[in-house]
């Protein structure tokens, strides 16, 4: 490639770190952590007494170690909190026993359900994980335990990295695709291949019979909604539902899958992607207050 | 009598000319987005290789994922016949077809005449056609051609873990990051592309001979691959016509038949 338009990196998303204003950790009691260092993002989540104190959302560099301390280092950023006043660190997702400074490892279905429980309340039965490289469809209950999870971790259909793929054909950054495929008159036929190399082809192809980028990125959105719906059919949906994940903050796919299933999904109060750090961490605390008990 | 076959392919189009029973030439060119243009390219270059003029051809039959686009073609017929009718005539021995495109894998089982019994298609995923080669030789930057060569030059076996081909990119680019070797990488692809394949075939069930066709079938570190898969030789078209052009030899041949050749 040769311009400069055609090098930017469109599925670069927005990487972000946060600090609650309201909270100190001198004045916690159990300071626990949770990392998840996913196929494509890691972010690291700390909390002061099961409250979210500070955050980070980064990419995934090459190996799950040196993530893992990017991720945390950016989080505590500014804090003044110190790693080894955490009590307890959980590892999660894809390298979760890469984490260097975690006392254990939970999968990241256990901690997304748990996380679900928090970000959207304890009403939750069903979450959708959207995730970099997978998609799982996870039951639980009112505590966030997981009872049932199928999950899709083969092809790069319904996840975010194939969203990240059309994200660069298309020249459109990935954190306005939902938005831009929600701006067409009318629902176009979804792009018809599962695979996602030949859904590119297929793009091209509606691309040069003059279809707007719009419309194509609705095409891609519907078929993707479906397939993910088509995991949580297998499952069977429970009220109420949830989306986490990267692709829970697109728009576009959220409100084909709400529109498919006909349920609304609650609106996220906290960055959707933190959804497995988040269980991580509170899986942290849990285990700080088991181990007071024993001693 | 002359004859042509044309087999509209995902990716190349081709032509195979024949008289009589023999063949005359043969043409390929990029199928891109008018696939009636491409057919029409192919067609006059394989006229031209003959020295014959259009008129001079008797009976046109097209096959492949493009076929209803050429609207000047006598008669279609599916991929299934053609790899059957091509492939038999030239190994009459074999009774398995394995053919592998740039966006799909077939297999096909005929009897001792020749006329199909049973066959399986792979057209939802690009990891177990020639897609997933390619992909992998853009993520290495290595010519598709030179990859068979350069992975029989690998001494180590490695596993690919991806599944995926948009995965397999990934898994491709940290491999090159881990400084492992590009022969080796190259190998664990077609070990990868073959053991797909391998588990295709077997779904339907091995009866040798088995030839392969289809353009992966030019790559020699695939065909090594799926040889030691299956413990012995894939039959692979060599000397009278390349693998890629043996649907539209099938194609060819039933067109000789349609007009009475």
């Amino acid at each position: 490639m040769s311009n400069a338009e055609s090098e930017k990196e469109y599925w670069r998303w927005t990487e972000s770190r946060y600090t609650n204003p309201d909270l100190s950790w001198e004045d916690g009691d159990i300071i626990s952590a949770g990392v998840d260092v996913g196929s494509v993002s890691t972010q690291a989540v700390i909390m002061v007494d099961g409250e979210l104190y500070c955050y980070s959302s980064m990419r995934t560099g090459s190996n799950s170690p040196d993530s893992a301390n990017n991720a945390m280092d950016w989080a505590l950023e500014g804090t003044s909190l110190p790693l080894d006043k955490i009590q307890y660190v959980v590892g999660t997702g894809y390298g979760r026993v890469n984490v260097p400074f975690a006392k254990r490892a939970i999968t990241e279905i256990a901690c997304h359900a748990r996380g679900a429980n928090f970000i959207y309340g304890p009403e939750i039965r069903t979450v959708l994980d959207m995730g970099g490289q997978d998609c799982k469809a996870i039951r639980c209950d009112q505590r966030g335990k997981v009872t049932a999870f199928l999950m899709n971790d083969k092809c790069a259909a319904g996840t975010g990295r194939g969203m990240e793929v059309f994200a660069d054909l298309l020249q459109v950054h990935i954190n306005d695709v939902g938005k831009m495929s929600l701006e067409v008159d009318e629902e176009p036929e979804p792009v018809s291949s599962t695979c996602v190399v030949f859904a590119k082809s297929e793009a091209v192809g509606l691309l040069r019979k003059g279809w707007p980028k719009e419309k194509v990125l609705a095409a891609y959105c519907s078929a993707m909604a479906h397939r993910v719906v088509t995991l949580l059919l297998r499952l069977g949906i429970e009220e109420k539902f949830a989306i986490t994940g990267g692709i829970a903050k697109n728009v576009g796919v959220v409100k084909r899958i709400e529109d498919e299933l006909k349920l609304k999904a609650p609106e996220p109060s906290i960055d959707p992607q933190l959804a497995g750090a988040i269980g991580a961490a509170l899986f942290a605390k849990a285990l700080v207050e088991k181990e007071r008990k024993k001693a | 009598m002359i004859t042509a076959g044309i087999d509209c392919g995902s990716k190349n189009t081709k032509v195979v000319l024949m008289k009589e029973g023999n063949i005359l030439s043969t043409a390929s060119v990029l199928s891109g987005f008018d696939q009636e243009e491409s057919a029409e390219q192919a067609l006059n270059s394989a006229l031209e290789k003959a020295g014959i003029k259009r008129d001079e051809v008797k009976h046109i039959t097209a096959t492949g994922a493009g076929m209803e686009a050429i609207k000047f073609s006598n008669d279609t017929i599916t991929t299934i016949t053609a790899d059957a009718r091509g492939t038999y005539l030239l190994f009459p021995s074999t009774r398995t077809i394995i053919d592998i495109g740039a966006e799909e894998g077939l297999v096909v089982k005929i009897d001792d005449q020749g006329k199909v019994k049973d066959f399986g298609i792979n057209e939802k995923c690009a990891a177990g056609a020639g897609a997933f080669i390619e992909a992998m030789s853009r993520a290495l930057e290595v010519d598709i051609e030179t990859m068979g060569e350069l992975s029989l030059k690998s001494t180590k076996k490695i596993p690919m873990n991806a599944q995926c081909t948009i995965f397999a990119e990934s898994e491709v680019v940290s491999l090159i990051h881990q400084k492992t070797l590009k022969e080796d990488i190259i190998r664990a692809v077609h070990d990868a592309i073959a053991d797909r394949n391998t588990s295709m075939v077997r779904q339907i069930g091995i009866e040798k001979d088995v030839a392969l066709i289809g353009g992966v079938a030019n790559n020699i570190g695939f065909v090594d691959a799926m040889n030691k898969n299956l413990g012995f030789d894939l039959l692979v078209p060599k000397d009278r016509i390349a693998p890629e052009y043996v649907s539209a030899l099938g194609a060819a041949l039933i067109a000789q038949e349609k007009s009475g050749g």
